[in-house]
């Protein structure tokens, strides 16, 4: 919902944004937020920690997080957070954050900087490799001594999607199973 | 949850078990807060003295693990004082079934144990049926066989001396606690109970959440706007993630992932679609072939036809359990070669840490996605292990936040909320959808080239997100919910419904098992219809005053706020508490108003065409007795795996389907503290979220571990000295905190002691310390694995690690 900042002073919704940003009303002010907010940009999300499910406002300029704050018209928290979601500016802007991809060899001490091509290929022939090496076409079945057709790969397990979105979630769950996964398993289970 | 976070306003009484919302969902006490404002109580069960303990009415200490102790004591106190909602019991839920005579119950064993195998034959627990095959019933609840009966049986060992001396609850709080919340069985009053990890994190951690359930049925609680049976849910998208089927037994929308055994798609539908004879039972499971098939339509597209099963052998069919734990064991073993974490960190989340993160050191190749380094991320670099005697191989990629990239998740209302790029990624990070992507092309395209085993699951699968630089999230949302492949006329009562091939399915009703309809996952259909993004909707009205919000978001099923909701009315659709409707039916226009009905039909009552409320079910009736859990129709009280004292129910220590673990130790002389880890408000999860961020760093920065005045009295520790918690499994060292909040429990004539601790420390990031779960024990659910974080033994000695 990236918006400019002339739709962001008379958007309903975020006008309160403006209002949250500066202490002062947007539309009202005499002392005009020009300066302060020229350049802005403002658009909604949704807190990563618990599950409540909070609203918050991030604010940006040429790119930048440059604030993040409650949503005041969200209907569940109404503008407040807790510690940990008034933090999140700290995730947008923190010199820990991974940069890049990073590799460590076999009995390696250290990791080495790679490319996205370089790592996504080698895990795609990691991932054919045991695939093929470790794929059960069938299984016995002690009970009835009978064996099953299963299609199953063996030999990797895939985890996670507590800290995905829905959409990356379906889409893992669906290269999954198309693998043959059936070590597929995430936080739920913790 | 069953209701949904700002809901928690309506309900006169607030009963808080195994969490601690004030700490760990801070803004749901906006919402309990407001409740109070209005004349609601809090009672907060817990054994610890909690920040939401602080701001209740009423308080009740109990012992880590003793949840149905506590719990079936109420469930006995409302039924020896009949507290219960007579009506809602006889008619909504299956009291009045007949089970059949072969049921038993003696010493802590249901009937039909198999001792070598540690396993229930569940068909011994079945009801009783008429000659149409209807489970018979006595709607009187008097017939010595019917479930009433047999609660009220079970439970009468539950009296209150019996109760406090297990739980070690001080009785005075305790009767205050019971009476208070079996003041909401009457008709015109709501009660809700909220539970976490603390409930489910046992041996016996189903039947903890069944007693929840139960009681609520047993108050007419359970449909009702302030009531509910509601799971506070830890992660973001923790609902999300489990609604998409990321666990070893289920696809998308609650699907059963297939098993060996339903060797074609008409085997698996008979295994999985349960039946009824009974017309006034909505049975919706019934609809699974629908949902199935819808299913592989969105994964194999036109690939997927009937005359080749719509490409069902291409799934994986399971053989057992492949639960965390047992996944965790394997590798251990060297059975694995291959491990990709997608935001998820074993070497600290999971129980024996110290195991895991060996176990991790055997597999040939790990790649993880995640913001951070993490604990498994640099794993072969931990204290203690040397990295050339590592030879795993690990990929680290990097991973954008929450702001960096678009989608939707839920939270544990189940309202699908939309997020919205803010910023690009930082970096070279990518979106996870982004990876997720590069994963199947890359592979997909080796398969094409080189062949390999069986490469049709993955060469035919339909994958169509757009040309651009990543897959058009749009274009995913719009396959969950789903779209008809050709062009269908849909009769639905008077209306006659026209679509076009290729227009969004508006309902999962209009789902079809012939092929005609895509859906990815069928709970979510209506999430993205003709009208646009309804995830992304933002109007907050609420036109009942009840904070249900339709308009903002959209919440699964259906929109539905309050699931269950038909048990809110009485059988004619009149709300049984007409200052808080849900739903009420207007007989003039015969038609619902409030809330989104469970289900379309008149009420209980139409002779014609009424419903029974719990649609999920063949039997339509709420479960006060369960026929399909691994251990027991009623939750009994069992130790946990590790325990200082006696089960005095039973001669049965533990829940007898749960097989006994190497490495637990009940040995008292080495071990004579009740271990227990918990979470807070400055932390996250294992850490990786907030242990980086310098003002939540600051806040909290060391590994703590909380013990009594007595104890720390007993031990000579002072707060701050350096101790060392010491289990079976492994010792960790950490900062004493000697707080007034903890004290020790009166158990069975003798003092019990706790060791409290958070899980949020490790050796990543920027502060790091001793990670709690190198302490707790594999043992987990009988019936889900969920370990048993929450009660273990341990010893404490002032000094760091080495003493």
């Amino acid at each position: 919902m990236a918006i400019s900042r002339r739709a962001f002073l008379k958007g309903g919704a975020v006008a309160a944004g403006a209002v949250a940003l500066n202490n002062t009303p947007a539309e009202a002010s005499a002392d005009a937020p020009e300066t302060r907010i020229k350049g802005v940009k403002s658009s909604t999300t949704i807190c990563p920690y618990c599950a409540v499910g909070c609203g918050l406002l991030v604010h940006t300029k040429n790119g930048k997080v440059i604030n993040i704050e409650g949503d005041p018209n969200h209907p569940i928290n109404e503008g407040a957070l807790c510690s940990k979601g008034s933090s999140l500016f700290q995730v947008a802007n923190n010199e820990r954050r991974l940069q890049k991809v990073m590799y460590r060899a076999p009995g390696s001490d250290k990791f080495v900087e790679k490319s996205w091509d370089w790592a996504l290929d080698r895990i795609s022939q990691r991932m054919k490799e045991t695939r093929d090496k470790s794929f059960k076409i069938s299984e016995l079945n002690k009970k009835d001594n009978k064996e099953y057709v299963v299609n199953r790969t063996e030999g990797m397990a895939f985890f996670g999607g507590a800290g995905l979105d829905n959409e990356e979630c379906y889409l893992w769950t669906k290269f999954s199973r198309a693998m043959g996964i059936g070590q597929l398993e995430h936080q739920a289970r913790l | 949850m069953t209701n949904h976070w700002v809901d928690l306003k309506n309900s006169d009484c607030i009963f808080i078990i195994g969490c601690n919302p004030a700490e760990n969902h801070p803004i749901s006490f906006k919402w309990i807060e407001k409740a109070m404002e209005n004349g609601g109580k809090v009672i907060v069960a817990d054994p610890r003295y909690t920040r939401s303990a602080s701001k209740s009415d009423i308080y009740a200490q109990l012992r880590p693990g003793t949840d149905i102790a506590f719990l079936g004591g109420m469930i006995n106190y409302a039924l020896q004082h009949d507290l219960i909602h007579k009506e809602y019991v006889r008619d909504y839920t299956n009291a009045a079934f007949i089970v059949n005579a072969k049921y038993d119950f003696k010493d802590g064993l249901f009937c039909a144990f198999d001792d070598q195998e540690k396993s229930y034959d569940l068909k011994a627990w079945a009801y009783e049926l008429d000659g149409a095959g209807n489970p018979k019933t006595d709607p009187s609840m008097k017939d010595p066989r019917c479930v009433y009966q047999l609660l009220k049986k079970h439970y009468s060992r539950y009296d209150i001396d019996m109760v406090c001396d297990i739980t070690g609850t001080p009785k005075d709080a305790y009767l205050k606690a019971v009476q208070a919340y079996c003041a909401t069985g009457r008709a015109d009053k709501a009660g809700t109970i909220l539970y976490a990890m603390g409930i489910t994190q046992s041996t016996h951690g189903t039947q903890n959440v069944r007693a929840v359930a139960m009681l609520q049925m047993l108050l007419g609680n359970i449909g009702i706007a302030g009531g509910g049976v509601n799971a506070l849910r830890g992660e973001s998208n923790v609902q999300g993630s489990t609604d998409y089927g990321l666990l070893f037994h289920l696809l998308p929308g609650y699907l059963k992932s297939p098993e060996f055994d339903n060797v074609d798609l008409k085997a698996y539908n008979e295994k999985w679609t349960p039946k009824t004879k009974d017309s006034k039972s909505a049975n919706w499971w019934g609809n699974t072939p629908k949902y199935i098939t819808s299913l592989l339509k969105a994964w194999y597209g036109d690939n997927a036809t009937k005359e080749n099963d719509f490409c069902y052998s291409y799934l994986p069919k399971r053989m057992g359990s492949y639960a965390y734990g047992k996944i965790m064991e394997k590798m251990g073993k060297g059975g694995l070669d291959g491990l990709v974490c997608m935001g998820m960190n074993p070497a600290m989340g999971g129980p024996d840490s110290g195991a895991a993160r060996d176990a991790l050191g055997k597999l040939k190749w790990l790649v993880t996605v995640d913001l951070w380094e993490t604990e498994t991320s640099i794993f072969w670099k931990r204290p203690g292990v040397n990295p050339k005697d590592i030879q795993t191989e690990v990929f680290m990629l990097p991973a954008a936040s929450s702001v960096e990239k678009e989608g939707s998740i839920s939270n544990s209302g189940r309202w699908a909320q939309w997020r919205y790029r803010a910023v690009e990624p930082v970096g070279d990070s990518k979106s996870d959808l982004w990876i997720i992507d590069q994963f199947y092309k890359r592979v997909s395209a080796l398969y094409k080239k080189d062949k390999g085993t069986f490469p049709e699951p993955i060469t035919k699968l339909s994958w169509n997100y757009g040309n651009g630089e990543e897959p058009d999230v749009h274009l995913v949302a719009k396959e969950i919910n789903g779209y008809f492949v050709k062009d269908t006329t849909i009769k639905d009562k008077d209306k006659v419904l026209e679509f076009k091939a290729g227009d969004q399915v508006p309902m999962f009703k209009y789902l079809a098992d012939d092929g005609s309809t895509v859906a990815g996952c069928w709970i979510y259909t209506g999430s993205y219809t003709k009208d646009g993004n309804q995830m992304a909707r933002r109007d907050a009205s609420d036109p009942t005053g009840l904070g249900m919000f339709p308009k903002w978001s959209w919440c699964w099923p259906v929109n539905r706020r309050i699931i269950y909701n038909r048990a809110s009315v009485q059988k004619d659709g009149t709300p049984f508490n007409p200052k808080r409707p849900v739903i009420a039916w207007n007989a003039l226009e015969k038609k619902w108003v409030g809330d989104v009905p469970d289900g379309p039909w008149p009420p209980m009552a139409d002779a014609k065409e009424g419903k029974y409320p719990f649609i999920m079910l063949p039997e339509g009736h709420a479960r006060l007795y369960a026929l399909d859990l691994k251990d027991g129709p009623f939750p009994e009280h069992y130790e946990p795996m590790e325990s200082p004292v006696k089960n005095q129910l039973s001669t049965r220590q533990n829940n007898p389907a749960v097989a006994v673990p190497k490495n637990v130790s009940s040995d008292l002389a080495k071990y004579p503290y009740i271990g227990t880890t918990y979470r807070m408000t400055e932390h996250w999860q294992a850490g990786a979220m907030t242990r980086s961020l310098p003002w939540l760093a600051e806040l909290v920065p060391d590994m703590f571990v909380e013990i009594s005045e007595t104890l720390a009295k007993e031990k000579g520790i002072k707060k701050g000295d350096k101790v060392r918690v010491v289990t079976v499994r492994g010792t960790i060292e950490a900062v004493a905190l000697v707080t007034a909040r903890l004290k020790p429990l009166h158990v069975e004539g003798k003092l019990v002691e706790q060791v409290g601790m958070p899980w949020h420390f490790g050796y990543a990031g920027m502060v790091t310390g001793d990670s709690a779960n190198v302490l707790t024990p594999t043992v987990g659910c009988a019936n889900t694995a969920i370990p048993e974080f929450k009660a273990f033994l341990c010893n404490i000695e002032k000094g760091g690690r080495k003493g």
